[in-house]
């Protein structure tokens, strides 16, 4: 089957630093893809290449085998890729329903409050329409941005630490989310907590040092020697 | 009643009272507030692109002085009339600042605001070396002949004030349609958090420049209004004045709000009006305002009444 999304020798060095450094990497369509490694392994700046937030120095980017290297991130977001933030990045003063307005505006939804009423049902937040977003918890902020990706109704969905500060019992709920999101959307997800990696993932990538260190499935990576070395071993046992 | 039947009525009442008051109020004031809404409409412009879209321009002089040139120089030069004149300084504001936008939205925040006052001031000064053509410094009197209007005489009071009215209701209907319409929301969303946008499928420079372009219709058709209202056209309305006081109109008024830019010029107006009548040293009052403003009421008249329970106000 052709991926969804490709990339083929991908670079970007950020002076001595090589953050992403030759990475070859596939999406298959309907997928759930982990992307864990150390910090400073580049797994942001590789989904920041991803979705144009970086430009690219080397190497070619596919989207269902177009090439996208070169189109600008907001084209790539229409192109149906959407990125959400690692740090939570809202509208902390407009109310929860224009958050959510502006993604289903963007993808040119005929009825925007039926959109928005979607979105808010999958993550939860109905009813908080008229709340400003700035005023929410912590948690409903994050799934407030998961909503702003959902509502985008992207092919590919780039969650960058979605369940950080989630508390556990909100962090169930997510995954049953996630998983309730494919195969309609194909799910890019960078993630610390390894217990949701290995529950929700088809597939992990691992990077170190701006390289594919290795892929496949939970099991097989975590059986992974070189992974235990580097990454795994010592983290999980301790998680 | 609905939140947007509530909003609607509001400023048809608005309308409605600015109507009455031409059967109320003495000759002097009535001409005063012609001026007024032709210089809200001037600020209402501005505020699309400072209060909603978040783009501190101090370049709008320019734009205004466009409307105004474009306006006057067709009716001295050519012999046009009113309608096409004003019409002609309506597109003038609005391609200006289209040109405008394409260079200087390279730039954002204090870059932009000095690159905008650059390309005014440059602007001005292309006022000045043209004299022969222009009038420079001195500018000219609108022909009276060209200060008609469908029949109707604009050096006479009440088609004046009717004239302005209608234009003022109009900029504000559009204003408020546009604010609450969906592109409304994206210039918003660009002035809060324009990476967001951008990884919503926006493109800030678009969505800018699109932003400024209504800003400039605004100012062109405020500027070609002032002249031909007022019979004056003139290069003193190109200078740094002309940029800066719609912005303090709006801040006083209340950045981002419908009504703000009215109140604003409003309020601005009268304090200059009145205190200029007893002292020379009105600019201190001026000042004064603006201080009371930034540490009693930094969102301005409207901003400040929105905040503290009128949530629903545009």
């Amino acid at each position: 089957m052709a991926a969804l999304m490709q990339t083929e020798g991908l670079v970007r060095h950020f002076g001595g630093l090589r953050a992403v450094d030759g990475v070859d990497f596939r999406l298959e369509p309907g997928e759930i893809h982990a992307l864990i490694g150390p910090n400073g392994a580049g797994k942001t700046t590789f989904v920041s290449l991803l979705s144009g937030r970086l430009p690219v120095q080397a190497g070619r980017i596919t989207l269902a085998g177009q090439d996208i290297t070169r189109l600008p991130a907001h084209a790539r977001v229409r192109a149906g890729i959407a990125y959400t933030f690692q740090i939570t990045s809202i509208y902390p003063r407009l109310t929860v329903f224009d958050n959510v307005a502006l993604a289903v505006q963007s993808r040119g939804a005929a009825d925007i409050a039926a959109g928005v009423a979607e979105a808010l049902g999958r993550v939860g937040l109905t009813g908080l329409d008229a709340q400003e977003a700035g005023t929410l918890s912590y948690g409903h902020q994050r799934l407030l941005e998961v909503a702003m990706g959902l509502a985008l109704k992207p092919r590919v969905l780039i969650l960058d630490e979605p369940t950080q500060g989630l508390a556990a019992g909100e962090i169930e709920g997510f995954k049953a989310l996630i998983r309730s999101l494919v195969p309609d959307t194909t799910i890019l997800l960078i993630e610390h907590n390894m217990d949701v990696v290995m529950d929700l993932a088809d597939r992990i990538t691992v990077l170190n040092f701006g390289r594919v260190l290795a892929v496949g499935t939970p099991d097989a990576v975590r059986a992974d020697p070189g992974v235990q070395d580097a990454y795994l071993g010592g983290h999980h046992a301790a998680g | 009643m609905t939140g947007g039947a509530r909003i609607w009525a509001l400023h048809l009442a608005l309308v409605a009272v600015l109507f009455a008051a031409l059967f109320v109020l003495p000759t002097y004031h009535a001409t005063n507030l012609a001026r007024i809404m032709v210089l809200a409409v001037f600020a209402m412009g501005y505020n699309l692109a400072f209060g909603y879209t978040g783009l501190l321009s101090l370049g709008h002089a320019m734009f205004f002085a466009a409307g105004m040139f474009a306006m006057g120089l067709p009716t001295w030069h050519w012999g046009w009339g009113g309608g096409p004149a004003l019409l002609l300084g309506l597109v003038a504001g609005g391609a200006m600042a289209g040109a405008v936008g394409l260079l200087a939205l390279r730039t954002a925040g204090v870059s932009f605001m000095i690159v905008t006052l650059m390309f005014a001031q440059a602007g001005y000064l292309t006022i000045l070396y043209f004299g022969q053509v222009t009038g420079g410094d001195e500018g000219f009197v609108v022909e009276a002949a060209a200060r008609s209007l469908f029949g109707f005489d604009l050096s006479s009071d009440v088609p004046r004030y009717l004239a302005a009215l209608a234009l003022f209701a109009t900029a504000l209907a559009g204003c408020l349609w546009l604010v609450r319409s969906p592109f409304g929301r994206v210039m918003v969303a660009m002035r809060e958090n324009e990476e967001r946008s951008r990884m919503l499928g926006y493109d800030p420079f678009r969505v800018k420049l699109a932003a400024l372009v209504i800003s400039g219709l605004y100012a062109g058709a405020a500027g070609a209004a002032y002249g031909l209202l007022f019979g004056y056209v003139g290069g003193s309305f190109a200078t740094i004045q002309y940029s800066i006081l719609p912005l303090l109109y709006v801040l006083l008024g209340g950045a981002g709000t419908v009504l703000g830019p009215f109140l604003g010029a409003l309020a601005m107006f009268y304090l200059i009006d009145i205190t200029s009548g007893f002292t020379s040293a009105w600019l201190f009052f001026v000042g004064a305002a603006l201080v009371l403003l930034i540490l009693f009421a930094p969102k301005g008249i409207l901003g400040t009444i929105r905040e503290r329970g009128a949530r629903w106000l545009p």
